[in-house]
């Protein structure tokens, strides 16, 4: 094989260049992250179940068959005690306890349960962002004060932490009584801790990264650094776990509501409060559990599979 | 060793005292006050003001602070409005069943868990890994209290291999000496009830044993590929040491670190989820007893089921600390 | 016959979806009983792989496929089953690695590490097993070799670390010793006292010594024979002294201009070879240097060029070779592209 000394030229050129412009490449931790994102089968399940079951919540109680409230087994006389009839063609899901179509409680009942999972999150991680958040700053400002501040607040999230989630979910259920709300604060207090550690943890860590260093040695003012360093770098951790949150608060809510702390007003389905009322019929009809479990499970895995698969794909001590 | 133990136990002093601070302000706030505490939610105004003036609820917030604490270090837990007896003598009576059951669970969960994630770590990618992430991802998903229905339903109300409810099966008549059923029937010798007892614990054991297990299986399995990768399981290959050692002794011990952490930190969820198996199952122990006292919104139980956790997880993780310092040389404790 | 004769090895790792990276590309060399020979290059030229090869311990993923031929007195170490592959290892070839820290396990004391290898090769148990061990350790410069065996890694300092793990390869007096990058993560006043311990040993028990390395400092200290690697092959051989005094291939020469000197004068100027290791052409296309090399020719490009055996016993893959002092050049059509 020869080539002309110019064409020979060429292709070293072209080469190095090659070997240049692959080094200089500056893919972004968000960018490569959602590469490898969408190269991860399980973050694709997890993802299409999400959006799914998102979708189903948005716009399924506008499509729904039956009203979720009417409870027609009962006008048209099906329901009699120990009797509760199965599926058919009208009514695919069959009828609950009281006579109302299941389906259309399940798909209505969607939109209830991720309300009751983003709420409940979004509590836990204010709360925790804020408990995090002082204590991670007290601790960087350091001082007699600020190791205090640090420490009590720390040692306030570890009692927290101790506590077995649904004991303490229960605890605030007794104060407020039950509710609606009580469910989502309780489920969304049980989290804090876990917010409160990550993201004190990651301020702490990034505070003493050699870029913070450098950015301060070059000048750069502490609330810039903060802005476009410390932030967003504890932002990812905070995100994965508020994906994982999200599954385990809508599992935790299905707890409070089998124990019966959850929402005693039954007129709006939610999955939970379907499952742990559907235990009572297990006997006669099992799967008016069985419906709200599978969704449970699917929609929880959906939100594991997506979390653990962002928690892998933001890792840079797996990136290759 | 010992002023290790003595120092951790003082540790503790500020944890509880702040538990403490937390219980007594959630007792004042409870709907209707400390007299709804003790009277439940019924009582008249006579005796709420009777309760209030017995209880010293007029007298000056430290005072009554100061009481609550010495009722608790007296383990004076007060009476439950449902069955009108002492909490402590409820607990101490109700305690041995919940040993049994979560130690069963845990013993399940690390007896499975460690080698099933160490196995998945060395089949990576192959059929067995992909089986054990996916199993312990819906383990950790499904309710434990669904779970307990289906494994009742199935292995109990149709293949009838277990019992469906209780600890023993009374009309045995088994001895009671400590109130273990299994240790009772092993120390007099009463084999039947011994394993009456233990085929009772069977299923909800697996119900509870669900969410630690799945736990124990990712972290064993992301532990060990970790290890797997590090420089010194290199030099015991190029040492040419057998396959089996180079496990053993390099690779699983290195591993435990981080399921020895774990597991501490399961313990307090461990009590949660007996709260609820033990209702599916009907299994007298604290934990049923707890469900119940929620829905009679039976306060001085819930209060002496919270400090209870609180002792069980501080000393759980004390004991996890002492394992971790006799694995790991670097914390060791001198 | 030489002792282990490595002929035309290659590591490639194919990952699925991507191009198939060559880390060793046809590596040849030879090492002869209680001989020194020294695999130089920079990171990323194969140098480790090669050695991993050899012994077997690259990590088992799939994609990974080992070729040519590693003969180690007369049997081929690629070919063998990983048990009898496991009884040569510690035994006949032992290993030392970069980072004595890590490469130590952290968990268990350093005697146990140390007669585990003696229990696996020499069947030594309990007493005998503890007594070798101590009397290992103080061969390699360990005090207190007793109290030490009790100890774990992290109690020890950088050097003891390596001086244990060391005293672990040469447990077995293998015949071969292969050392990676020994000194690199260690203080340099350490480093000299781990190459003389390393130039001891191989004096005194005539085992062979391949040695790792991007210094040439610890080349130009220990070792007879030099392999010099570019982007998975090898580029020069040569003996220690000739190499050093008269670097043919222009790698070498860029390696050696790289080092600074005391003799050199001060306002001069260290001559780093420009680029990176990153910039390599694929051999098929050419000399893998030529990208960053000052002697480029045209003949550089569009086939590999072939290892040139000179008279003298050296060899180099370059078309266009730093002349010999003496010599008169070539004449050449261009002098710079």
């Amino acid at each position: 094989m020869t080539l002309s000394p110019g064409k020979k030229r060429e292709k070293i050129d072209r080469l190095s260049e090659l070997a240049a412009r692959d080094d200089e490449r500056g893919v972004s931790l968000w960018q490569e992250a959602f590469r490898r994102l969408r190269g991860n089968p399980a973050a694709i399940v997890g993802a299409v179940i999400l959006a799914l079951f998102v979708l189903v919540a948005v716009v399924g109680p506008f499509l729904v068959p039956y009203a979720a409230t009417d409870t027609i087994g009962i006008r048209e006389g099906l329901i009699k005690p120990g009797t509760i009839p199965g599926p058919n063609g009208d009514h695919w899901f069959g009828y609950d306890h009281q006579g109302r179509d299941e389906f259309s409680r399940m798909i209505v009942g969607a939109r209830q349960t991720l309300l009751v999972g983003v709420v409940s999150t979004l509590i836990g991680l204010a709360i925790g962002a804020l408990i995090g958040g002082v204590s991670g700053a007290a601790a960087g400002l350091g001082g007699r004060w600020g190791r205090w501040i640090d420490t009590t607040l720390m040692r306030f999230i570890d009692m927290l932490l101790a506590m077995p989630s649904l004991l303490l979910a229960v605890s605030i259920a007794a104060l407020l009584g039950a509710s609606l709300t009580t469910v989502m604060i309780a489920v969304g207090v049980v989290s804090v801790p876990v917010f409160a550690r990550l993201l004190r943890g990651s301020m702490i860590s990034q505070a003493n990264s050699d870029y913070v260093l450098a950015a301060t040695s070059l000048g750069v003012k502490k609330s810039k650094i903060a802005l476009t360093h410390v932030v967003p770098n504890s932002l990812a951790p905070v995100i994965v776990q508020a994906t994982l949150t999200l599954a385990t608060a809508i599992i935790e809510a299905a707890a409070l509501s089998f124990l019966g702390l959850g929402n005693p007003d039954t007129a709006v389905p939610e999955w939970g409060v379907m499952l742990a009322d559907a235990q009572q019929y297990l006997g006669i009809r099992p799967s008016l559990a069985i419906y709200p479990a599978v969704a449970i499970i699917i929609t929880a895995l959906g939100f594991t599979l997506l979390g653990e698969a962002m928690r892998e794909a933001l890792d840079p001590k797996l990136r290759k | 060793m010992f002023r290790f133990i003595v120092r951790r136990l003082l540790q503790l002093i500020p944890t509880l005292f702040g538990l403490s601070l937390l219980l007594f302000i959630w007792l004042r706030r409870l709907p209707g006050g400390p007299e709804t505490a003790i009277l439940g939610e019924r009582g008249t105004p006579e005796m709420r003001a009777a309760i209030r003036r017995n209880m010293g609820l007029d007298e000056p917030i430290l005072v009554q602070y100061g009481r609550f604490v010495r009722r608790m270090i007296k383990l004076d837990l007060g009476t439950s409005t449902s069955t009108k007896r002492a909490v402590t003598t409820e607990f101490i009576e109700r305690f041995p069943g919940t040993v049994e059951l979560t130690i069963t669970a845990m013993i399940i969960a690390i007896g499975v868990g460690i080698p099933l994630g160490y196995l998945a770590a060395r089949r990576r990618g192959r059929f067995l890994d992909h089986a054990s992430v996916g199993g312990s991802l819906i383990g950790i998903c499904i309710p434990v209290f669904f779970l307990g229905y289906v494994l009742k339903a199935i292995f109990s109300e149709n293949l009838h291999w277990f019992p469906s409810s209780g600890r023993q099966d009374p009309t045995l008549g088994a001895t009671r000496v400590t109130n273990f059923f299994v240790l009772d029937g092993l120390m007099t010798r009463e084999w039947d009830a011994a394993a009456d007892a233990l085929w009772h614990l069977v299923l909800p054991s697996i119900a509870l044993a669900s969410i630690p297990l799945a736990i124990i299986v990712r972290i064993t399995r992301a532990s060990v590929l970790e290890v797997l990768n590090e420089d010194f399981v290199r030099t015991a290959e190029a040492k040419g040491l057998t396959e089996q050692t180079v496990r053993r002794r390099h690779v699983l011990r290195n591993a435990m670190l981080p399921v020895a952490t774990s597991i501490g930190l399961l313990a307090g969820g461990l009590l949660s989820g007996a709260v609820l198996t033990e209702t599916v199952f009907a299994f007298s122990g604290i934990g049923a007893f707890v469900a119940e006292a929620i829905g009679q919104r039976d306060y001085p139980v819930l209060m002496g089921f919270i400090l209870i956790i609180a002792v069980v997880y501080v000393l759980v993780n004390l004991l996890v600390d002492l394992s971790y310092s006799f694995i790991d040389p670097r914390v060791r404790v001198r | 016959m030489a002792l282990l004769e490595v002929e035309d090895l290659s590591v490639t790792f194919a990952r699925r979806g991507q191009r198939a990276v060559h880390a060793v590309d046809g590596v040849s060399f030879s090492v002869d009983a209680g001989e020194v020979v020294g695999l130089v290059g920079e990171s990323g030229c194969g140098k480790s792989v090669t050695s991993l090869a050899i012994m077997g311990l690259l990590p088992k993923q799939p994609g990974l496929r080992v070729g040519g031929k590693a003969v180690f007195d007369g049997t081929d170490l690629l070919q063998l089953d990983d048990r009898s592959r496991r009884d040569i290892r510690g035994r006949d070839i032992a290993m030392i690695f970069q980072d004595p820290l890590s490469s130590l396990n952290p968990v268990i004391p350093i005697g146990l590490q140390v007669t585990e290898v003696l229990t696996r090769h020499r069947g030594m148990k309990g007493e005998a097993a503890a007594k070798e061990a101590a009397a290992l350790l103080d061969r390699v410069g360990i005090p207190d070799p007793k109290r030490r065996l009790k100890e774990y890694p992290h109690q020890l300092s950088g050097g003891m670390r390596q001086r244990a793990l060391i005293a672990m390869a040469v447990a077995c007096q293998p015949r071969l010793l292969i050392a990676d990058e020994p000194t690199t993560a260690l203080d340099v006043t350490i480093q000299a006292q781990i190459l003389e311990l390393l130039k001891e040993l191989v004096r005194d028990s005539g085992t062979a010594l391949l040695m790792i390395t991007h210094d040439l400092g610890v080349v130009a200290g220990m070792v007879d024979t030099v392999n010099v690697l570019y982007g998975g092959r090898v580029v020069e051989t040569a003996r220690r002294r000739p190499l050093f005094r008269q670097p043919r291939h222009p790698y070498t020469v860029g390696l050696l201009g790289s080092v600074p000197r005391l003799d050199a004068g001060r306002g001069e100027k260290l001559n780093p070879i420009p680029g990176s290791v990153r910039d390599l052409l694929p051999w098929p296309d050419g000399c893998a240097f030529a990208p960053r090399c000052a002697r480029r020719i045209d003949e550089c490009v569009g086939e590999p060029p072939e290892l040139v055996h000179a008279h003298d016993g050296r060899s180099y893959r370059c078309v266009n070779p730093e002349p010999l002092p003496g010599m008169v050049p070539a004449p050449r059509e261009e002098e710079t592209a």
